[in-house]
C-alpha cells in the first residue's frame, strides 16, 4: 500500500474538564444558538407574502405532498441567529489572518457598495445586449487591466475560481494539441510534487496523466532532473507550475523551464494563485507562460466569504488565444457583443465552462480594487506584501526553522524542525488560536516536513505584525522546550478541538429530527 | 498456514489456494484512526501489484495493493459499519479480502515475518 | 493609499530589522529582462474613493436593471425579492471576511451554516445528502455526470431535450475531456421520457431537467426506472429552486443525484454570478461526491460541533485520484440561500412557490387571450415558451420600446428556424398585476 504518513495528528486531545459551564450554555457575549431546525418551526415564516388566488392551476399534477421539513424563523430570530453563529467566527476583520497561499487581505468596503448598485446587482445575464452594455463594457474594462498586468494578449472571464481557471488553462492546452493533432500522443502533464492539490486534479479532469517532478535543495524546480526528463520526449502536452511556487519563492529559472517546455512541444501553464507578490512589477506574460488563472478572490480583494465564491478569469498566450471558451465580449465600434454559441466564435473556441458569463458580481469588485490603487498602487501592494512577509520571517527565524534560505516573496514557510518531539505544526497552530490569530497554513506544502506557511499580505501594519509575531514567538519556545499543554490548546476558542475521526466514521452530513420513541423514553 | 509479508506493508495468510490479506500493524499505526475501508466486489481479478483496496483515515487515502495475482472470493463486510477493526486488530479481524491465488509462485517473491521484521527496523 | 497602513518609516525599520537593502533585493530572484522598470504603462494611477465611485456608476447607469422595468427574463437565473436581512447577514464581517473552514475551532459559525445549509438543500431536493455547493448549477450538472461515470464504472451519459443548453454544454466539455461519450437528445418541449428509449447497459446516467429549459414539468419516475433497470443513475436537474416549494421534487421521482441551481432563493442576478450550486444525492453515493462537506462531531468536552469531512474524496488530499478539482466554492452564497430559507419556511416557501405559479398562470391566460399567441409549455411552474407569428427577436425588441423585457429567444438556445418564433418567459413574484396587463397590452400591439 501506499503511505502517506505526513500529514497532522487528527484525534482529540484527552478530555479535560471544562471549568469554564455555565447553566445557560452562554458565555458572556458568546451566546449558546442551537441549529435552525431547534428554533424555527415549519410553519412559521419571517416573510410576509400575500395570499395567492390562483385561479387555474397548470402543473400537471405534480403537485409535491410530501412538505420539505424546512424550519422558518422570524426577521428578529434569523437576525440572531446568523450574528450569534457569525461571533463563532475568526475573520480577517478581527485580525491577522496569515494563512499562508490564501492571501487573507482587507477586503475593501467600497467594492461591496459598489456591487450592490441596481446596475449591477439586478442585471439577467440574459438580457437583451442593448440593455447592458455599460456591464460588458466592464468586463472589457477588467479584462483590460488583467491583460496589461499580466502582459498576455488574451482573458477568458467566465471561470468560478481559480481551479475552473487552470480548468480553462488546461482545456485550452488540451483543444491546442487536439488541433495539432498531437493530443492522442501527448498525455503527461508535469506536476511539481509542491503543487496545490488541485493541479494533479485538473490534470486529470482534463484527460491527461500526471508526472511529478521533485524540487531541489532550495525549494525550485530541479532543472538537471527537467532538462533529463525531457530529454528525447514526444509525450509532454505541457508543465503546470505556481509561480511564485508553494514555498514562497520565485521559481529562479523559470524563462528557463518555459523554453524547455516549448521545445519538448509542450505549454506552460502558470499557477496564479501567488501573483498577489508580483503584480504591478513582473508581468507573467514576459516569463513564456501560456495560460495562466488569477484568483481575483486573493489577488484582487474580494472576499473569501468562508470559502467562496471565487472567480479565476485566465490569460491566455497567442498560441491559445483562439481556443478560449465562449462567452466572450467583443468590442465593435462603440457596441459590445457577447459571443454566446461555439458556432458564433469565429475561430476553435473549446467550448462552455457554465451556464453564464462568470462572476460579474466578483468582477465589479475587482475592478473597483484595481482602479482604487492604479498601477502605481498596485505596485506598491506587491512590494508590501513581499516586505511583509520577510519582516515576519526575519523576526521569528531565531527561533522557528525556515524551510529555505535567504529571502522569500509573499509568505514565509518554516518546518517543524525547531520543535520538541511529541509536539508537533498542529499544536502550534491551535496555540495560536488562544493568542487570537487564525493559524498560518499548515502540513503544506509537503515537501517540507511540519510545514507552516505564513502569508501577512499588505495590509497589515508593522504593530499588528509585531504583536502576531511576539505572540507566534512566545509559542514557538514552548513548542522547542516540550511544553505538552500546547495539547490541549486551543482552550478560549469557543470550541476545544473536535474529533474528525467521529465525523468520518459516522458521517453525519445533515440534522435529522430526534426518534420521539427516543424523546419517550428520556 | 504460512505469513507473507510486502515492503508496502500488506500482509497474506495463505491456506491452500485462499489468501487473506490485510495491512500490516506497522501501517495501521502509521495511518493512524482508519475511517473508511474501500474493498472490492466478489469475483474482480487483480493482479499482482494493482491497486485493489483503498484505507482511508481523516487526513490520507491510501491504495493497497494486491500482493499476489488473484480473485476475491469474500471482502470484509464487517469493516464497512467498523473501520476501527484495522486499528484494533489490523492482522486479524481487520483483514480486507480473501483472494483465490491463481499464481502461487509469486509468494516466493515476498518476505516473511522475520523479512519484514528487518525491513521495519531498517525504515 | 487607504489601503495600505505601513508607512515609510514602518518600511525604512522593517528593512534594517530584516538586514536588507530595498525591496529590490526580495525580488533578485526575478530575471532581469522579465523586471518591470517603473510602474506597468498604460494604466491610471491610484485614485479617490469619490473617482472609483463615480466611473462605476456611470457604467451601472448604462444598463437597464430588473427594477427599473416590467421584467420577464428567465433561463436559468431569476429575479425574486430578496429579504433585506439576508444582505446585512451576508455582509457580517465574520461571515464576509473569512476563509473555508479550515480551523473548525475558530469557525463554528460558517461550519453550522454549511450544515443548516446541507439538510435545507436535502430537504428541498427530496435527496438523503446534500454537499457544501457547487459553483452553480450547470457546473454541478456536469460534476453529476462525472460522478455517475465514477460511480457506476461507465462512460456514456445522456442528455435530455430540455436540458438547459449551457448546462448540457458545460457537462460535454467536461465528459468529453475524459473520454465520456455524451448523447444530446435533440430539443423538445415535452419529452424527457423520451430518456428511456436511449438507456443500455452502458449508460452511466440519464440526465433530465423539470422544469425544463422550456419551463415543462415532467414526471420523471419511469426515467428514473428506466435508468434503474439498466443500472444506471438518474440525475435530475432543476434551474429554479423555488419551484421545489410547489412541484414534486428529484427525491420522489427516483433521483440518485439531484442538481441545480440556488440562486432564486437569497441570490441577486447579478449578471450571471456569483451563483450557487445545489448538489444532493443518495447514501449510498455520499463518498462519491464532488466538493466540500460539512459534518458533525463532538469536541474535546463533547461539545457539537461541526468540521469539513470526509476529505479524502478531495483534491487537497487525494490530488490526482480527487472526485473533483474543486477548492473554493459558493460558500458566501450558501449564506445567502440558507438564511433565505430560514426566513422563509416550509410555509413561506410554499407561499412564495404558488405565488409564482399564480404569477405565470396569469402572463399565460393574458397573452393565450390574444389572437395568434400559443402557449406551448404543457404545465409550468412560472417559466413557459409562447409563439407567435413573428420572429422572436422582433417582438422581443417590440416590447422592449414599450418598456418590457419580455423574455428570451428560444433561438439564443437553440439556432435554427423551428424556434424562430418562440420566446421564453418568466414571471414571479416581483410581477404586478399591472406588470403583466402591460405585457400582454404590449404584445398585441407587436404582433398585430
Amino acid at each position: 500500500m501506499t503511505m502517506h504518513a505526513i500529514g497532522r495528528p487528527t484525534r482529540q486531545a484527552s478530555s479535560m474538564t471544562d471549568t469554564s459551564a455555565t447553566s445557560s450554555g452562554s458565555r458572556g457575549l458568546l451566546q449558546d444558538e442551537g441549529l435552525i431546525f431547534e428554533v424555527g418551526s415549519p410553519d412559521r415564516t419571517g416573510v410576509d407574502l400575500p395570499e395567492p388566488k390562483l385561479r387555474s392551476r397548470r402543473l400537471r399534477g405534480m403537485e409535491r405532498t410530501l412538505s420539505p421539513s424546512l424550519p422558518g424563523l422570524s426577521e428578529p430570530q434569523a437576525v440572531r441567529h446568523y450574528v450569534r453563529l457569525s461571533q463563532r467566527n475568526y475573520a480577517i476583520d478581527l485580525g491577522v489572518f496569515p494563512l499562508g497561499s490564501c492571501t487573507m487581505k482587507h477586503n475593501p468596503r467600497l467594492n461591496e457598495k459598489l456591487a450592490r448598485l441596481p446596475g449591477f446587482a439586478s442585471l439577467h445575464p440574459m438580457q437583451p445586449q442593448a440593455t447592458v452594455q455599460g456591464a460588458l463594457a466592464l468586463m472589457d474594462e477588467l479584462a483590460g487591466w488583467l491583460k496589461t498586468l499580466t502582459g498576455m494578449p488574451a482573458v477568458a472571464m467566465s471561470p468560478k475560481a481559480g481551479a475552473h481557471g487552470e480548468l480553462c488553462g488546461m482545456l485550452a492546452i488540451r483543444r491546442a494539441l487536439e488541433a495539432r493533432g498531437e493530443l492522442n500522443q501527448r498525455r503527461c502533464v508535469l506536476v511539481p510534487e509542491s503543487a496545490h492539490g488541485t493541479n494533479p486534479a485538473t490534470a486529470i479532469q482534463c484527460g491527461f496523466k500526471v508526472e511529478e517532478i521533485p524540487a531541489n535543495e532550495i525549494g525550485r524546480v530541479d532543472m538537471d532532473d527537467l532538462r533529463n526528463r525531457l530529454d528525447g520526449r514526444d509525450d509532454i502536452a505541457g508543465i503546470m507550475l505556481t509561480n511564485p511556487n508553494t514555498c514562497g519563492l520565485f521559481e529562479t529559472d523559470i524563462i528557463e523551464i518555459a523554453k524547455l517546455i516549448h521545445a519538448a512541444g509542450g505549454y506552460f501553464y502558470c499557477d496564479g494563485a501567488n501573483f498577489n507578490a508580483i503584480v504591478g512589477r513582473v508581468r507573467p506574460g514576459d516569463l513564456g507562460i501560456d495560460a495562466m488563472h488569477i484568483n481575483l478572490h486573493k489577488t484582487f480583494s474580494t472576499p473569501h466569504g468562508g470559502g467562496g465564491p471565487g472567480s479565476g478569469p485566465t490569460v491566455l498566450s497567442e498560441a491559445l488565444a483562439p481556443f478560449a471558451p465562449v462567452p466572450r465580449v467583443e468590442k465593435d465600434g462603440e457596441t459590445y457583443h457577447l459571443v454566446e454559441e461555439e458556432q458564433g466564435a469565429s475561430d476553435q473556441a473549446f467550448g462552455r465552462m457554465t451556464a453564464f458569463h462568470g462572476q460579474f458580481g466578483m468582477f465589479v469588485r475587482a475592478l473597483s480594487y484595481m482602479l482604487s490603487h492604479g498601477a502605481d498602487g498596485l505596485k506598491q501592494v506587491s512590494e508590501d506584501a513581499v516586505l511583509n512577509a520577510n519582516y515576519v520571517q526575519a523576526r521569528l527565524s531565531d527561533v522557528m526553522t525556515p524551510a529555505f534560505e535567504g529571502y522569500c516573496m509573499h509568505e514565509a514557510l518554516f518546518s517543524d524542525k525547531f520543535v520538541a518531539p511529541g509536539i508537533g505544526t498542529i499544536d502550534i497552530a491551535k496555540a495560536i488560536i488562544d493568542e487570537g490569530y487564525h493559524p498560518m497554513t499548515m502540513y503544506f506544502p509537503l515537501v517540507v516536513s511540519g510545514a507552516m506557511l505564513i502569508e501577512p499580505t499588505e495590509t497589515e501594519s508593522k504593530a499588528e505584525l509585531d504583536r502576531f509575531c511576539d505572540a507566534l514567538l512566545q509559542i514557538a519556545e514552548r513548542a522547542a522546550q516540550g511544553d505538552e499543554t500546547l495539547k490541549l490548546c486551543p482552550q478560549h476558542a469557543p470550541l476545544r478541538r473536535l474529533d474528525e475521526t467521529l465525523a468520518a466514521r459516522k458521517p453525519q452530513l445533515r440534522w435529522r429530527p430526534i426518534p420521539e420513541t427516543a424523546i419517550a423514553a428520556e | 498456514m504460512t505469513i507473507y509479508y510486502t515492503k508496502e506493508h500488506e500482509w497474506v495468510s495463505v491456506d491452500g489456494k485462499t489468501a487473506t490479506i490485510g495491512i500490516t500493524a506497522y501501517a495501521a499505526e502509521q495511518l493512524g484512526d482508519v475511517v473508511f475501508v474501500d474493498l472490492p466486489e466478489q469475483g474482480t481479478d487483480f493482479d499482482q501489484d494493482s491497486d485493489m483496496a483503498v484505507v482511508e483515515s481523516v487526513k490520507a487515502a491510501s491504495d493497497v495493493y494486491a500482493p499476489v495475482t488473484g480473485t476475491v472470493v469474500e471482502s470484509n463486510a464487517g469493516l464497512e459499519e467498523a473501520p476501527e477493526r484495522v486499528n484494533e486488530d489490523p492482522e486479524g479481524d481487520g483483514w480486507f479480502v480473501r483472494l483465490t491465488v491463481t499464481e502461487p509462485g509469486q509468494l516466493d517473491g515476498l518476505m516473511d515475518a522475520d523479512a519484514y521484521k528487518a525491513f521495519l527496523d531498517s525504515l | 493609499m487607504r489601503y495600505l497602513p505601513l508607512s515609510d518609516a514602518d518600511r525604512k525599520s522593517m528593512l534594517s530589522t530584516i538586514g536588507a537593502n530595498s525591496v529590490e533585493d526580495f525580488f533578485a530572484d526575478v530575471p532581469e529582462t522579465a523586471r518591470v522598470e517603473g510602474v506597468i504603462a498604460d494604466l491610471p494611477p491610484f485614485q479617490s474613493e469619490l473617482a472609483v465611485e463615480r466611473h462605476l456608476k456611470t457604467l451601472a447607469a448604462r444598463n437597464t436593471n430588473a427594477e427599473d422595468i416590467p421584467f420577464f427574463v428567465g433561463g436559468g437565473a431569476y429575479r425574486h425579492h430578496i429579504p433585506a436581512s439576508v444582505d446585512m447577514i451576508i455582509q457580517r464581517s465574520e461571515f464576509l471576511t473569512t476563509y473555508t473552514p479550515y480551523q473548525p475551532e475558530i469557525a463554528q459559525g460558517t461550519l453550522q451554516t454549511l450544515f443548516e445549509f446541507q439538510t435545507q438543500v436535502a430537504e428541498l431536493t427530496g435527496m438523503a445528502v446534500a454537499n457544501a455547493s457547487m459553483y452553480d448549477g450547470s457546473t454541478g450538472c456536469a460534476e453529476a455526470a462525472l460522478m455517475a461515470c465514477r460511480a457506476t464504472r461507465r462512460s456514456k451519459v445522456i442528455c435530455s431535450g430540455g436540458l438547459h443548453p449551457h448546462y448540457a454544454a458545460s457537462t460535454r466539455l467536461l465528459c468529453e475531456a475524459q473520454g465520456i461519450e455524451v448523447i444530446q437528445l435533440p430539443p423538445a418541449i415535452d419529452d424527457e421520457v423520451a430518456l428511456k428509449d436511449f438507456v443500455d447497459n452502458q449508460t452511466a446516467c440519464l440526465i433530465a431537467q423539470s422544469p425544463n429549459v422550456f419551463g415543462t414539468i415532467t414526471d420523471l419516475t419511469e426515467v428514473s426506472e428506466a435508468a434503474h433497470a439498466h443500472k444506471a443513475l438518474m440525475v435530475s436537474v432543476f434551474t429554479e429552486a423555488v419551484s421545489l416549494g410547489l412541484i414534486k421534487p428529484p427525491g420522489e421521482m427516483g433521483a440518485d443525484i439531484a442538481v441545480g441551481e440556488g440562486q432564486s432563493i437569497g441570490n441577486a442576478l447579478s449578471f450571471g454570478g456569483p451563483y450557487v450550486g445545489l448538489f444532493a444525492c443518495t447514501e449510498k453515493l455520499t463518498r462519491q461526491m464532488p466538493g466540500r462537506l460539512c459534518g458533525e462531531t463532538v469536541d474535546a468536552n463533547g461539545e457539537r460541533g461541526f468540521v469539513l469531512t470526509l476529505s479524502t474524496r478531495e483534491q487537497h488530499i487525494r490530488r490526482d485520484k480527487a472526485t473533483s478539482n474543486i477548492c473554493t466554492n459558493s460558500g458566501l452564497c450558501t449564506l445567502a440561500f440558507s438564511s433565505h430559507m430560514s426566513l422563509l419556511g416550509t410555509a413561506g416557501l410554499q407561499r412564495l412557490a404558488l405565488l409564482n405559479h399564480e404569477a405565470a398562470c396569469d402572463l399565460a391566460d393574458e397573452l393565450e387571450a390574444l389572437s395568434g399567441v400559443e402557449v406551448l409549455t404543457p404545465g409550468f411552474f412560472n417559466e413557459f415558451a409562447y409563439r407567435t407569428s413573428k420572429p422572436a427577436e422582433d417582438v422581443l425588441s417590440g416590447l422592449l420600446e414599450r418598456g418590457i423585457m419580455g423574455g428570451i429567444r428560444a433561438s439564443r438556445f437553440f439556432p435554427g428556424p423551428e424556434f424562430r418564433n418562440v420566446i421564453l418567459t418568466t414571471a414571479t413574484e416581483c410581477n404586478t398585476a399591472e406588470d403583466i396587463r402591460a405585457y400582454a397590452a404590449a404584445l398585441e400591439e407587436v404582433i398585430q
